[in-house]
């Protein structure tokens, strides 16, 4: 019996290794931006290329930047997510039109509905690439200091918000 | 998702220009590179400068792209990955070091972009761990003969004649 021992030991290590590997999801990098100052950007507004938006504007209040693409399958199975929580009216939400052409993500929008205050538009990616976006959608929670508090990776659910953004938006608006 | 589409379809061709680039050399490289639709739009950068071009291509091959996880930034065709290569290219221009550069991605992406991560506490066991493994298991390897170098040599003997054996 006590030579089946070190055997059985060693596969139930192997077993514990293999199942939290299988619960980790490897498309979830933790962002090194979390807890830093949000980067600066200035960049035309999507609906008018004459407004320019810039980060600095947004200091003061807390504000989610939701990065999203007319070419993005699962924008779309958040954006009914994002619409229903505009009109809560909790904070208010930027997008960032990444890699898109304008025309595109304006009739995105008008088909869909629009739940942003306004949309940065990012037709290269560079601003994308200075808040290490690397799989849209992405949405970040930035507090009134221009500081990340919060990085979602994929698309936004209603448990996500409800277990994730609701409480920290509440407690950073506190 | 689209990119994950591409990184699929295009890896295979991403793996023979790079094979033709070591192999072969830059004039074929460039040659490629004309043919090659998916990497036409960079290819007037490409001829521009052959130095920083090899440059980058060496820093890109050390960065992971993040939207397909098991290729480097200088094998992928994900627009990500193109990008990159785009940054690293300008930023190369400007006179930024390789040093400047992956500290540049790493402020972005962290540590996982680097295929050789430092050396700190979250990433001990990976860069410790083969050696552990190793002393582990040649430790077990010499208990196990000490152990059998102090049993009777009538142990080794089979308890019972193998019946298919030859006498």
């Amino acid at each position: 019996m006590k030579r089946f021992l070190l055997p059985l030991g060693l596969f139930l290590v192997l077993a514990l290794f293999l199942a939290i590997g299988l619960k980790l999801d490897p498309r979830e990098v933790p962002s090194p931006l979390v807890g830093k100052p949000a980067p600066g950007f200035q960049a035309p507004a999507l609906g008018r290329p004459e407004t320019t938006i810039k980060r600095d504007d947004l200091l003061g209040k807390v504000w989610l930047l939701n990065v999203w693409a007319s070419w993005c399958g699962a924008c779309r199975d958040e954006h009914p997510v994002l619409v229903e929580f505009s009109r809560r009216k909790l904070v208010p939400i930027y997008g960032l039109n990444y890699k898109d052409k304008r025309e595109d993500g304006l009739g995105w929008l008008t088909k869909f509905g629009n739940p942003y205050t306004e949309s940065v538009f990012d037709p290269e990616g560079r601003i994308g690439i200075d808040y290490g976006v690397y799989g849209v959608p992405e949405t970040f929670v930035i507090d009134r200091a221009g500081v990340i508090r919060y990085k979602h990776i994929g698309p936004i659910t209603p448990e996500v918000l409800r277990d994730k953004l609701e409480p920290l938006l509440r407690k950073l608006n506190a | 998702m689209p990119d994950a589409l591409i990184c699929g379809l295009r890896s295979s061709r991403s793996i023979r220009l790079i094979r033709s680039i070591r192999s072969i050399g830059l004039s074929c490289w460039l040659a490629a590179l004309c043919l090659a639709p998916a990497s036409a739009s960079e290819a007037p950068s490409a001829a521009a400068n052959s130095e920083i071009e090899s440059r980058m291509m060496a820093l890109s091959a050390e960065l992971r792209c993040l939207v397909c996880q098991n290729q480097t930034i200088a094998d992928s065709h994900a627009g990500l990955a193109e990008d990159l290569r785009q940054q690293i290219r300008e930023m190369l221009a400007k006179g930024m070091t390789e040093r400047q550069i992956l500290d540049y991605m790493t402020e972005r992406y962290g540590d996982f972009v680097l295929y050789r991560p430092p050396f700190k506490a979250s990433t001990a066991l990976l860069w410790v761990g083969p050696a552990l493994l190793m002393a582990g298991a040649l430790g077990s390897l010499l208990v196990v003969l000490r152990r059998r170098q102090r049993m009777a040599a009538s142990a080794f003997d089979p308890d019972t004649p193998d019946e298919d054996a030859p006498r």
